[in-house]
C-alpha cells in the first residue's frame, strides 16, 4: 500500500512538473509568432520578422552589413554589430537615442541606397530598432548619451552670415568640404571611413540633401554630433550655440535655391573664403 | 573601575586593527616597492622608414623644414633598442592592483602634424588628454573595435579635452582625417603598464607575485613571458622583436 501511495504522489509531481514546462514553452505561441529560441523578447522576435523581410538583404543575417547586396552598394551598409551610427542626437562616442534611428528608417539615408520606410507602420519601426539593438552588446551595457539640445532657431542676419563665414575658415571645414563648399578641399581625396573605405566629403553646391536630415536643426546636429564612423568630427567642444546657428546660416549660403540667406549673401556680395591668402585662379 | 578599564583596552583593540587594516591596503597601493624592468630590442635589419611630405600642412611642413620626419612604425636606437613597446601584465594580478587607476591623466600632443608620443598606453578608464600644440585644426578620430569611436576637431588654440576608454583593448589606431599621415595608438590595459624609452628599456611596478607579460609592437605584434617578482629583488625580463 505504501508503495503504490509513493508512487501515484511521484507521479503526480512528475505530471505537474512537465505540464509547467510545456504550459512555459506554450506561452509564446499566443502572440501569433513561434517561440523564441534565442532569448529575443516578443518585440525583438517580430522585429526579426521584420528584418528578414526588408533589411537582410543588404545588412546581412548577422547585421554585419554584409548582405548579398553589399558588394554592389556605396556607401556600405551599416554594420550593427559595431552601433556605431552617423546620424544621432546624441554626443559623438555615444548610443544614438532609439527615435534617431526611427527618424533614419522614417527618412532614409539620402544619397545612399538606404531607401525611406515610411510604408511601415510605427509599430514595425519600433520592433526594427529593437531588433537591431541586439547585434551589439553595447546596448545592453550602455545608455544612449543625453541628446544635444538645439536652442530655437535665432533670425538670420547679415552680421551671423559673415560670421558663420569667419567659423567655416576659423575651424577649417575647408580642408575637405573646401573653400567654397564643393567638397574639394585640399585633404578631400586621402579620406577614409572607418573601416578605410574611401568617402568623400559633402559638396554644399551640388543640391543633394543631407544623409541626415534637411531641416536647419539637422544641419546643426550633424556638424556638433559629428557623423560616428566617418572623417567628420564633433564640433560641440568649439562652437557656442550662437556660432553653431552661424555657421548653419553660412552654409546654407553655399548651397542651391532661392533661400533666405543667399539672398543676404548676394546683398554682402559675400566672395569664398581665401584661407591660404594666395591669389584665386582665374 | 572595572567597565572604564574594559573600554579603553576595547578602544586599543579597535585602533590596531583599524591600523593593520590601512597599513595592509597602503601596501597594496603602494604595488609592494617590487618591479620589473628590461629591455625591447630588434633582431635583425629595422624596415626603412618613409619620409613624410607635409607640403600640404605648411604650418607642420615648416617645423620640420631642416630635418625631415618618417613614420615610426619601428623606431631603433642604439644598439637595435626598440622604442614605442608597450609592456603590461596579463595574467596573474590580483583584482585590488589591477583595479587600480592612475589619478594622472597621460597627455597625447599634437605637434608639427605629428603625435607625440607615438604609442600612449592607458589604464581602464585612465584619463587621456588630448592638446593641439598646432597652428592647424586636428580632428581626433581613434579607431577601436571594442571601445566606442569618437571623432572630435581640436581647431588651433581650442583648450585641451579629456577622454578615457571603458575597456582593455591592444592596440586602437588613432588618426587625423585631414592629416592623414598622422597615425598614433593608444594601448589599453588593466593594470600596471610601460612604455620602452629611446634605450628601448622599460620599468613596470607591480606587487611581489607570479606574473605573464605582454610586450606589443605596432608592426611585429605581442609577445609573452612569464616572470617571478619578489619584493625589493627587481626582476628582469627583455624582449626582442625579429625582423620581418
Amino acid at each position: 500500500m505504501r508503495t503504490t501511495h509513493r508512487r501515484i504522489l511521484l507521479s503526480t509531481i512528475l505530471t505537474a512538473a512537465l505540464g509547467t514546462t510545456a504550459m512555459a514553452q506554450n506561452a509564446g505561441i499566443s502572440s501569433g509568432y513561434p517561440v523564441p529560441k534565442n532569448g529575443f523578447t516578443a518585440q525583438e522576435q517580430k522585429g526579426h520578422g521584420l528584418y528578414r523581410r526588408y533589411c537582410i538583404g543588404c545588412h546581412g543575417p548577422q547585421g554585419d552589413g554584409n548582405g548579398e547586396n553589399a558588394p554592389y552598394i556605396d556607401p556600405k551598409p551599416r554594420d550593427f554589430t559595431i552601433a556605431t551610427f552617423k546620424c544621432r542626437s546624441t554626443l559623438t562616442g555615444s548610443l544614438p537615442l532609439d527615435t534617431d534611428l526611427i527618424h533614419t528608417l522614417v527618412r532614409g539615408v539620402l544619397a545612399s541606397n538606404m531607401p525611406s520606410w515610411r510604408p511601415l507602420s510605427d509599430e514595425d519601426r519600433a520592433d526594427l530598432v529593437a531588433y537591431i539593438k541586439t547585434f551589439s552588446p553595447r546596448w545592453k551595457k550602455e545608455q544612449p548619451g543625453p541628446p544635444l539640445q538645439v536652442p530655437a532657431e535665432p533670425e538670420v542676419t547679415a552680421d551671423r552670415i559673415t560670421a558663420g563665414q569667419q567659423l567655416f575658415q576659423k575651424m577649417e571645414c575647408w580642408k575637405c568640404h573646401g573653400t567654397e563648399g564643393r567638397g574639394d578641399g585640399p585633404s578631400a581625396a586621402t579620406l577614409t571611413d572607418s573601416k578605410d573605405r574611401p568617402i568623400v566629403p559633402y559638396d554644399f553646391t551640388s543640391g543633394h540633401r543631407f544623409k541626415c536630415g534637411e531641416t536647419d536643426q539637422d544641419l546643426y546636429k550633424i556638424f556638433m554630433t559629428g557623423l560616428d564612423g566617418t572623417p567628420m568630427p564633433s564640433f560641440a567642444d568649439n562652437l557656442t550655440p550662437d556660432q553653431a546657428w552661424d555657421l548653419v546660416f553660412y552654409l546654407r549660403t553655399l548651397q542651391p535655391g532661392k533661400t533666405k540667406e543667399r539672398a543676404i549673401a548676394k546683398q554682402l556680395g559675400l566672395k569664398p573664403i581665401n584661407p591660404t591668402g594666395t591669389t584665386p585662379q582665374p | 573601575m572595572k567597565a572604564p578599564y574594559k573600554f579603553v583596552v576595547m578602544i586599543c583593540v579597535l585602533l590596531l586593527l583599524a591600523l593593520g587594516f590601512l597599513n595592509s591596503v597602503h601596501t597594496v597601493s603602494a604595488a609592494g616597492g617590487a618591479k620589473v624592468t628590461g629591455t625591447a630590442k630588434l633582431a635583425g635589419t629595422a624596415p626603412k622608414q618613409k619620409t613624410i611630405d607635409m607640403s600640404k600642412e605648411p604650418s607642420c611642413a615648416q617645423i620640420h623644414a631642416s630635418s625631415p620626419v618618417t613614420t615610426e612604425a619601428v623606431v631603433v636606437g642604439p644598439n637595435n633598442a626598440l622604442k614605442n613597446v608597450v609592456v603590461y601584465v596579463s595574467e596573474g594580478l590580483d583584482a585590488a592592483a589591477a583595479s587600480q587607476v592612475p589619478s594622472q591623466p597621460n597627455t597625447i600632443t599634437q605637434k608639427g602634424c605629428q603625435y607625440q608620443p607615438h604609442v600612449i598606453a592607458l589604464d581602464i578608464n585612465q584619463k587621456l588628454q588630448v592638446v593641439n600644440g598646432d597652428a592647424t585644426s586636428h580632428n581626433i578620430h581613434p579607431l577601436p573595435k571594442i571601445n566606442h569611436e569618437w571623432n572630435k576637431s581640436q581647431p588651433p588654440g581650442a583648450p585641451p579635452f579629456t577622454e578615457a576608454f571603458s575597456s582593455e583593448e591592444v592596440p586602437i589606431p588613432v588618426k587625423c582625417n585631414v592629416h592623414p599621415w598622422m597615425r598614433g595608438y593608444f594601448v589599453v590595459v588593466k593594470g600596471p603598464y610601460a612604455v620602452s624609452d629611446d634605450n628601448g628599456s622599460y620599468t613596470l611596478d607591480v606587487p611581489p607575485g607570479n606574473y605573464t607579460l605582454t610586450a606589443w609592437q605596432e608592426t611585429y605584434g605581442t609577445q609573452t613571458q612569464k616572470v617571478t617578482v619578489a619584493a625589493g629583488k627587481p626582476a628582469t625580463a627583455d624582449f626582442t622583436f625579429k625582423a620581418k
